[in-house]
């Protein structure tokens, strides 16, 4: 069972009913006119007020004081340092989640065994488990009362309040994405291709790579790019673990909180802007690459 | 005849790669959950109840799970309405519409809870209006309420979405012709076979809502016992070093999200079967 993953794989276009089928059997399938007036309102309403609205707002306070407002906002050092520590723990979670995502597909995806099931819900956790929590356990074992606290402080290592925690929290917290975007793709493709290519005398890497990987290319890319959004948009985990240094362990949703709470609304806008463009460019990449993933699935042709 | 025996071709690196996936999901999932439940296994079972039936804790969860309740029934109803307008009729804008119900999932948390802030404030484009008919809404627990539905916005339009596109609309011609008014179908022929994906949303939407932080602690006001969700108490024992009391409370919270993910299972289970009879 994935959380989010298949909730965010919009459905198959191509499946959709064409206007002329629509109008075709509209007879018998329709409400009245005023019934389906009413219900297109209704949508239209409800998601303009609860989501162009709030997107819109995030733009309108951030460029308030003027365009030289926002940009000297944004050159300011500690969004900077915002900035750069974002990239940084995205990187990391990106990596590590990437390389772990292609092993765990390849295990489950290519191989049977018991407990499968079993193993894809534990991948999955993360996605139901409050970001508060998925930052609280990292205080557990790494704070100063947690199980390896006393250790690391006896050895001069900082964990907690730095880097390595706020990147440990979001490797958590965006732990499934690449492993459930590759999983249903690799199951769905088989195992012909690599078994032939094997048969043929090319080793296990050389399979991975000229058969595999050119398979799954946009799978992986979409997987990278629904973990990167989460990796630099996360705030409740990172909020526990991060200590919130101001230019040093801040990242930039933590940044837009702070200059918020000082009532600097055109430096919290700002760097909010960003992140919302990161969240509209991450949706119109997303709905691309679902396109070329259906045309990577073996049924399509 | 050996030649002609089924090929039990094996792909190689099942070892590596599953060594490699039981580790790291030991390591940063898996170890530290458990420690949490450890951690909670040091206090005696009086005061872990102490800790999560004290007045402000039982408050906290009150107001979380009640609220997600309500939140995840508007969007229950919302989200149906959602869906039918996006697939069954064609409007101008519908593809757009259909695009942004993914941004309560892309939009990074902090900015929903700044934005919906600044949208419903008093002096807000919404909370104006709302103020001069007496309501307030912007740090109060109607605002948590806000931002609740709006991070449970994808997850009904989105389960429900797919089951809708492929339900037979022969069924639905069928009850026509056999007199059935166009009501009587919606409740009595689509409705049913739609309500396992309804349920998963519903269940899906509510679990997100009672884990939110960010888009909720910004609009909500925090104040203890009135508006003050479970995961804010969390992060405010933490930063009392009262770990035993955050772990307590953690606790509660994830023990509820496993059945939510138990029940979630159930639920696609009893969706295929539907699917297949």
């Amino acid at each position: 069972m994935s959380i989010e993953m298949t909730l965010q794989r919009a459905p198959d276009r191509p499946a959709q009913p064409s206007d002329v089928e629509i109008a075709a059997r509209r007879d018998p399938r329709a409400e009245p006119t005023v019934v389906r007036i009413a219900l297109i309102t209704l949508a239209i309403g409800f998601l303009s007020v609860f989501v162009v609205l709030p997107l819109v707002v995030v733009f309108v306070e951030a460029f308030g004081k003027g365009i030289s407002a926002y940009l000297s906002a944004l050159a300011d050092p500690e969004a900077w340092s915002a900035i750069r520590l974002t990239l940084g723990v995205a990187a990391v979670s990106v990596g590590t989640n990437l390389v772990f995502g292609l092993a765990a597909a390849w295990a489950i995806a290519k191989f049977d065994f018991p407990g499968k099931t079993v193993l894809i819900t534990l991948i999955d956790l993360p996605f139901s488990v409050s970001p508060v929590i998925s930052g609280l356990v990292f205080v557990l074992l790494f704070g100063a009362q947690g199980f390896f606290g006393p250790w690391l402080q006896s050895h001069g290592l900082q964990i907690l309040f730095a880097f390595p925690g706020i990147a440990l929290a979001t490797v958590f917290v965006t732990f499934p994405f690449v492993a459930r975007a590759l999983i249903p793709l690799m199951q769905e493709q088989g195992t012909q291709e690599e078994e032939a290519a094997i048969s043929l005398g090319a080793s296990g890497l050389q399979t991975f790579f000229r058969v595999t990987l050119p398979n799954i290319k946009w799978g992986v890319l979409y997987g990278v790019l629904l973990c990167n959004a989460r990796a630099m948009g996360e705030f409740g985990a990172v909020s526990v673990v991060s200590g919130h240094i101001r230019g040093e362990t801040n990242t930039m949703p933590l940044l837009v909180e702070i200059l918020y709470n000082e009532y600097q609304m055109v430096a919290s806008f700002a760097i909010a802007s960003l992140l919302a463009m990161l969240a509209l460019i991450t949706l119109v990449a997303k709905t691309i690459l679902e396109r070329n993933i259906d045309e990577d699935l073996p049924h399509d042709h | 005849m050996s030649v002609l025996a089924p090929r039990r071709s094996t792909l190689p690196g099942f070892g590596l790669t599953m060594g490699l996936t039981l580790t790291w999901l030991s390591l940063i999932v898996l170890i530290p959950l458990a420690g949490l439940f450890v951690r909670s296994t040091e206090l005696s079972l009086e005061q872990f109840w102490g800790i999560v039936t004290s007045r402000r804790t039982l408050s906290a969860l009150k107001i979380s799970f009640g609220l997600s309740f309500a939140a995840a029934l508007v969007n229950l109803v919302m989200g149906t309405i959602v869906v039918w307008a996006l697939v069954r009729y064609r409007f101008p804008g519908r593809r757009l519409f259909d695009a942004i119900v993914d941004v309560p999932f892309a939009l990074p948390t902090a900015v929903a809870g700044v934005a919906l802030t600044s949208l419903f404030a008093q002096k807000g484009w919404l909370g104006a209006p709302l103020a001069a008919l007496g309501i307030k809404v912007a740090f109060t627990p109607l605002g948590i309420f806000i931002a609740m539905i709006f991070i449970g916005i994808p997850f009904v339009v989105r389960t429900v979405q797919p089951v809708l596109i492929d339900l037979d609309p022969e069924i639905e011609e069928a009850a026509a012709s056999l007199g059935a008014g166009r009501w009587h179908i919606v409740t009595k022929v689509i409705l049913p076979s739609l309500m396992p994906a309804l349920l998963t949303g519903f269940a899906l939407a509510f679990a997100r809502a009672v884990g939110e932080y960010g888009s909720v602690i910004f609009i909500a006001g925090n104040l203890p016992n009135v508006s003050e969700i479970a995961p804010l108490l969390i992060v405010i024992r933490l930063s009392e070093f009262r770990y035993a009391d955050a772990t307590a409370i953690a606790v509660v919270m994830l023990v509820v999200a496993f059945v939510i993910i138990f029940a979630v299972n159930r639920l696609q289970r009893w969706a295929q079967a539907q699917a297949s009879s």
